[in-house]
């Protein structure tokens, strides 16, 4: 039949819910390529630090994974390294920008972080390994993934910090969505005296090694459960 | 011969080319955003220097543009801890000087500078201290902070004589002012800069309020010590600059 297609020729040359796998889980920039932890760990006091950071490290990776990949074919390997940074460095510079003029609190806040995200290795990685062999659309999705990767991460360690530092979640939530958002905090515990150790930077390390501990753990529960799963003869067809 | 040196060299030409090209490209579109974003930055900034500034005066004791009449002082910086000078926001009702506006350092915090804005009335009482930097240590020297605790609004209406001199310190010297459990270091330094501060006010006062004029220029000429704000980037303290009234 015509209409018949060999298995082979509808695979997809870009898998795309691999690569949000690979951003959101198995290969998470944040605690499994263990890149960027600098800012990751200076600036994860409260969730809206995180997401704050998170967002503009998210767009940075975006739009800097989309120019890499559109010029890919056009810089000669030699110099593609410079270029990689030049581009990271004038989109960072870019969104500063651009956060300056919009989210100037935040930005004052999130103050050295910001200028600091060029030197986040999990940018140029993703444009060495990723967008610098791999076409527009995939690239952009890459970004996005790894972005949101990084970002849950920094605010799943924000957002412990906080709670455990001040009893708190989502305190200044105004910074980033404005003024209906003084009323987003939500104190969890009342008249909580505060645990030193989890706001300041050992308390960052930390909790940083127990959420790679938990990754981890659920990752073996994971294995095992398939295992099980495929040696049990009646139940071999895993999805 | 020749062939082969051009060859070798035609390649490292056309990166270098193209090296140049991305980077003129960026620099472009960054000038271009730059100057896109820079009203809205400008007035940004503009508008953090009021907030501050109207944290430590009430809008309703001065008639005058803070920002305007900001003036450059060069005299007492050993007693604000500032190195090359201050920046002076001056308060007029109608005319009449009412209140000085300075960013004062104390420089023997915990860790590192504490930088102060504080306002002084012209009967030399406190308006306000708010906090604008400081690394002190969160939970503990950071209740310096207003979002912390309202320690700093204890100094609201303090002058030179109120508490006496030698009660102008902290509780744990002798004197009037709390320390925070687990942290003396920070209240001390921050209650002595305030001290200077005030000591500063009362040696400059004369030279600081001059009678304001009657129009938005900064009055300046025959005072040899004071000189106007007119490098935007030579009068930063702390980022109080205002950007906007500098002519360009």
């Amino acid at each position: 039949m015509s209409t018949e297609q060999t298995p082979e020729r509808v695979i997809p040359v870009v898998d795309y819910s691999k690569i949000t796998r690979d951003g959101l889980w198995t290969n998470n920039p944040g605690i499994v390529q263990l890149l960027g932890l600098c800012p990751l760990l200076a600036v994860t006091g409260t969730v809206i630090n995180g997401l704050g950071l998170g967002l503009a490290t998210t767009m940075t990776l975006i739009a800097s994974n989309v120019i890499v990949s559109m010029i890919r074919n056009v810089v000669r390997s030699e110099i593609r390294i410079p270029v990689f940074v030049l581009i990271i460095a004038s989109v960072v510079t870019a969104i500063g920008l651009v956060m300056e003029a919009f989210f100037y609190e935040l930005h004052t806040i999130l103050g050295i972080f910001i200028p600091l995200i060029v030197t986040n290795c999990a940018i140029i990685g993703r444009a060495e390994a990723f967008a610098s062999k791999n076409p527009v659309q995939a690239s952009a999705m890459d970004g996005l993934m790894m972005g949101v990767g990084f970002t849950l991460v920094l605010m799943v360690l924000g957002g412990l910090r906080e709670l455990l530092g001040q009893g708190t979640l989502f305190a200044n939530a105004d910074l980033m969505f404005g003024d209906m958002a003084r009323h987003w905090t939500l104190t969890l515990i009342n008249d909580y005296r505060g645990f030193l150790l989890a706001v300041l930077p050992p308390g960052a390390f930390i909790g940083m090694g127990l959420l790679i501990a938990l990754k981890n753990a659920i990752d073996k529960r994971q294995a095992t459960r398939v295992r099980l799963t495929t040696n049990d003869p009646a139940t071999a067809i895993v999805p | 011969m020749g062939l082969n040196a051009i060859d070798t060299i035609k390649p490292i030409g056309i990166a270098g080319i193209l090296l140049a090209a991305f980077a003129l490209v960026g620099t472009a579109l960054l000038t271009g955003i730059s100057e896109v974003t820079k009203p809205q930055r400008l007035a940004n900034e503009r508008q953090a220097l009021l907030d501050n500034l109207g944290q430590v005066l009430p809008a309703n004791a001065y008639t005058n543009d803070l920002l305007d009449q900001a003036m450059r002082f060069d005299q007492g910086l050993a007693l604000l801890n500032q190195d090359d000078h201050a920046t002076i926001y001056r308060a007029y009702f109608q005319d009449q000087p009412v209140a000085a506006v300075f960013t004062t350092v104390a420089p023997d915090g915990y860790s590192g500078d504490i930088t102060l804005l504080m306002g002084v009335y012209d009967n030399g009482q406190i308006s306000a201290v708010r906090v604008l930097q400081h690394n002190e240590t969160p939970g503990l020297g950071d209740k310096i902070e207003l979002a912390k605790s309202d320690w700093i609004t204890q100094f609201n209406g303090r002058s030179l004589t109120d508490p006496a001199p030698n009660q102008w310190t902290v509780t744990k010297d002798g004197g009037q002012f709390d320390t925070f459990t687990g942290a003396t270091i920070t209240p001390r330094a921050v209650v002595r800069a305030i001290y200077r501060g005030l000591q500063f006010f009362d040696q400059y006062q004369t030279a600081m309020l001059q009678p304001a004029a009657t129009n938005a220029v900064p009055l300046l000429e025959g005072t040899p010590d004071i000189t106007p704000l007119l490098d935007p980037t030579d009068a930063v303290i702390n980022d109080l600059i205002p950007t906007n009234d500098v002519p360009e």
